[in-house]
């Protein structure tokens, strides 16, 4: 598989169709699962790419937490409702709860089903502080906004929305949703999946195409800047987890003592109360406002910049897995040159058949064997390489089409979280001017 | 002795215009011939007024104008570093004439400073004297430094110093005193002047002002409440300054953490093509964010001494309060002995004994005296009373003197304070207006960038 050095929509296209076409070749030899999955993505994705249309026609709250009590355990659930106008759906309307475990659940499942689709990335599951902080107000809260955006941007992508373990994870009652994850491939098929995947990373991929490269360096350094960023933030603003407080809160607190000693101090004067008043207003103002600025930092920037040090991670094993997918095509091809070194060195070499010699077989008759038996696995390596050949494809042009997408996304996720601080300050400062302004005209 | 000459002074002096009490008057030309003029202070009437009532800040320019750290021996005979302050002076008509002199200029260091205002303390009880820069660097945050050899420390301690000089200067009262004068203008041996006048000697005993505070009988109530007074001023002051520091220091680190964006968005445009040029350049003014809140502290530095300022002139009223109860100890002390005295007198006159006492017990024990002995006893007494009955004059009219050339200068200095003070709280408004004008225009430019990503 030849790398391409510019990504030009017709070259991509050109790729596709041809894709789509070879696949045709072959639809008749589809008896597994996963290749009908294939097939359905690169159709998708063709319609995708031609149309480029993004209609909005799921749309799904995520809210109530609420708190559920059993024998075992404890857990928050929260509720997701669902309106949409698509036809694949029975009803117009839904609404079930589900806990974070299901979040959990369909994340896997929809990396599993599209590997190197870049899904947005769920809350984090355990805190550092420990098992009580599960239940805190603003953690909870926290959690469910994150929720909402997840299955919300998966409701806006092309191709995840699609996806029929999304559509089980929005309808389903409870009980449903349960026996629906019991099914699926069984235990060892899906250990078969692990150890074909860690066979593959362990062997690592040998002709990486360069713009995959370039990506990789991107996300390292992405990730990197994301998480200063993230510190920097909650430097400034209040972190809610930890108990110790910052520049921002600590200012305030500050400023809370001083308004009343201003006016402790006017009770003292009599020429002086009126300036003293003033300033004593003047700083409680800027106490109220300050609180208001923070307010605002901590749920509109701090989240968005945390979610991003998350991509971050999320990108990092789209492109591992991508890496994977190649890794196991290439690890094919090797195997068929080696068959094929084999079989070029049965027409020379009779050293092997010495020892079938001595158990009185023929050896014109076992090396016969031997070359049938190496060109029946060279075919089924050969399909395999053909089949194993599209899925790198296809892995490759999904990944292509969604990192566009993904950076699309974060660029406008971080220019409104940014022009958004700069109001939040914008504000702070002009509300607490105003009531500065009152001052000069004080007459000496 | 001294309770005559006074009363002889009275006698000769008119009644009014005593507001202006001061040292004999001097022309610049006399002072070298004048090193021996003792200062007696407040106790002594000037027949002479000033030829002009004008302070000394009319006639004569002053100020601090330059540092210079010296080494030397202290009085321990070790070595140690210490800093001094260029005192430069010019009189006034040197300019309006046309021409410019140089100004005449010597150096001095904080502890003659010391001197000089401890002398004044003494000489002048009843003035609401000037305060000194603060000795050691006090509320402070992290960015100030508490050494005294500090640049910054160095510098506002100048102003501070020139302030002091200014202030005294322009009072009409100290301005007037020779010390004040040769300070500014005699470069050796000033310090042997200042002891010579033994001040030192009539500084009352800290001992005695406290024990005066728990025992007078009658305290003018205009005193305790200028007293209560001095102390919410000076628990006001030292709150706000002390919360002031926190608040400075946490809003620096404000400002300063935003520079930490400027940093990561600079490293972060490498690797955007599209936003690469809006980071960078809200990166900018993040920086810049970051940088203007230097400025911003410094001019709520210069706030917090302003402040600082009357927190050390309240030490100075309570110091005015705290002379007065001392002098109105005495006048009850003088009354009380009189009183007493002159009951003594009676007894023995009378032979009747009206209050219990030793001798009357012993007399009636082991006889009474002799009529000579009595009579030696009246005499004494009689001479006792005519000194206290003197004394007890003379402390009144100290008390009422005090308490009026007091209440000119509490009221002078009230005006000043109020004055001051309501510029200093108005010119701090005006500063956070400019503050968050700034504020909105960075964040206004950076939006402009973030919007352009």
């Amino acid at each position: 598989m030849e790398s391409e050095s510019t990504t030009s929509s017709a070259q991509v296209n050109g790729n596709l169709a041809q894709t789509v076409a070879d696949l045709s070749k072959h639809m008749l030899e589809l008896d597994e699962d996963d290749d009908l999955e294939v097939f359905i993505q690169d159709a998708l994705i063709n319609q995708y790419k031609l149309e480029e249309q993004d209609i909005k026609d799921v749309f799904i709250t995520v809210d109530c937490p609420e708190n559920h009590v059993t024998s075992i355990e404890t857990f928050v659930t929260y509720r997701v409702i669902t309106k949409t106008t698509r036809s694949e759906f029975d009803s117009s309307e839904y609404e079930v709860r589900r806990r974070y475990q299901d979040f959990l659940w369909l994340k896997g499942k929809l990396e599993e089903a599209h590997p190197t689709l870049i899904i947005n990335p769920l809350p984090e599951k355990f805190v550092m502080k420990g098992m009580m902080e599960r239940f805190n107000d603003d953690f909870i809260e926290t959690r469910r906004k994150a929720l909402h955006k997840f299955v919300n941007r998966i409701a806006d992508h092309p191709i995840l929305s699609f996806n029929e373990d999304f559509k089980v994870f929005l309808t389903a009652q409870a009980w449903e949703l349960a026996s629906h994850k019991k099914q699926g491939p069984g235990l060892l098929s899906r250990m078969g999946e692990t150890v074909r995947a860690v066979a593959a990373s362990v062997r690592g991929v040998q002709n990486r195409p360069e713009e995959f490269t370039a990506m990789n360096d991107y996300v390292e350094t992405f990730g990197q800047k994301m998480g200063m960023l993230d510190k920097i933030a909650q430097r400034i603003v209040k972190e809610q987890k930890a108990p110790v407080s910052t520049d921002i809160v600590e200012y305030l607190e500050g400023m809370k003592e001083c308004g009343p000693v201003y006016t402790l101090w006017s009770g003292s004067e009599d020429q002086l109360v009126e300036p003293l008043k003033a300033i004593a207003g003047c700083i409680d103002n800027c106490c109220k406002v300050t609180e208001e600025q923070v307010a605002g930092l901590s749920e509109n920037q701090v989240p968005i910049l945390h979610e991003y040090v998350l991509c971050a991670e999320t990108l990092k094993a789209v492109l591992r897995r991508r890496d994977n997918i190649q890794a196991e095509y290439e690890s094919k091809v090797d195997a068929l040159a080696s068959k094929k070194a084999d079989k070029e060195n049965l027409k020379h070499t009779d050293l092997s058949f010495v020892f079938g010699g001595f158990l009185g077989k023929n050896t014109e008759e076992a090396k016969q064997q031997k070359e049938q038996r190496l060109d029946c696995e060279m075919k089924e390596l050969k399909e395999e390489i053909g089949r194993l050949e599209d899925k790198v494809e296809c892995a490759n042009n999904t990944l292509k089409v969604d990192w566009e997408r993904w950076k699309r996304n974060m660029q406008g996720d971080v220019k409104s979280a940014f022009v958004d601080m700069a109001d939040t300050n914008m504000n702070y400062y002009k509300k607490v001017c105003a009531k500065n302004r009152g001052f000069p005209s004080m007459k000496l | 002795m001294r309770g005559s000459e006074i009363l002889e002074r009275m006698a000769d002096s008119t009644s009014e215009d005593v507001a202006v009490v001061g040292n004999t008057d001097f022309a610049a030309a006399d002072l070298h011939n004048n090193t021996n003029n003792t200062v007696t202070g407040y106790s002594c009437f000037s027949k002479t007024m000033m030829e002009e009532g004008v302070p000394l800040l009319k006639k004569m320019e002053i100020s601090v104008s330059e540092t210079e750290k010296r080494t030397g021996k202290n009085a321990v005979n070790m070595q140690e570093v210490y800093t001094v302050y260029l005192i430069e002076t010019r009189p006034v008509d040197a300019i309006t004439e046309g021409q410019s002199t140089a100004p005449d200029s010597l150096w001095r260091r904080y502890s003659e400073f010391e001197l000089l205002r401890n002398y004044l303390l003494v000489t002048f009880p009843y003035i609401v004297v000037p305060p000194l820069p603060e000795k050691r660097a006090e509320f402070v945050w992290h960015k100030l430094s508490a050494d005294n050899m500090d640049p910054d420390f160095v510098e506002r301690r100048r102003i501070g110093l020139e302030n002091f000089l200014l202030r005294v200067a322009s009072h009409s009262v100290l301005s007037k005193d020779k010390i004040f004068y040769l300070f500014l203008t005699q470069d050796d041996g000033w310090k042997d002047v200042v002891y010579d006048t033994g001040f030192q000697a009539k500084a009352d005993s800290r001992l005695k002002a406290l024990n005066a505070t728990f025992r007078v009988k009658n305290p003018d109530k205009r005193y305790t409440e200028l007293k209560h007074y001095s102390d919410e001023l000076q628990s006001v002051i030292s709150q706000l300054l002390r919360v002031r520091a926190k608040v400075a220091d946490r809003l620096y680190g404000v400002y300063k953490v935003h520079g930490n964006y400027g940093r990561v968005f600079s490293e972060w445009s490498a690797i955007e093509r599209e936003m690469g040029d809006g980071l960078q350049s809200a990166g900018h003014h993040m920086d810049a964010y970051a940088a203007s809140v230097d400025d911003i502290l410094e001019e709520e530095e210069h706030y917090a001494d302003q402040l600082k300022e009357y927190l050390y002139y309240s030490e100075s009223l309570r110091a005015v309060c705290r002379k007065h109860e001392l002098i109105q100890y005495e006048l009850e002390m003088a009354a009380q002995d009189l009183v007493s005295k002159k009951q003594q007198r009676e007894e023995l006159t009378t032979g009747t004994v009206r209050t219990f006492s030793l001798k009357g017990m012993t007399s009636k024990l082991f006889g009474q005296e002799t009529p000579e002995q009595r009579e030696a006893k009246l005499k004494v007494l009689e001479e006792q009373i005519v000194e206290g009955e003197e004394l007890v004059k003379t402390s009144n009219a100290e008390c009422d003197e005090y308490v009026r050339n007091a209440w000119v200068d509490i009221d002078r200095f009230k005006e000043q304070k109020n004055q001051d003070l309501k510029e200093a709280l108005i010119s701090y408004a005006v500063m956070q207006i400019s503050m968050c004008k700034k504020g909105i225009q960075v964040w206004t430019n950076a939006k402009e960038c973030f919007s352009k990503m």
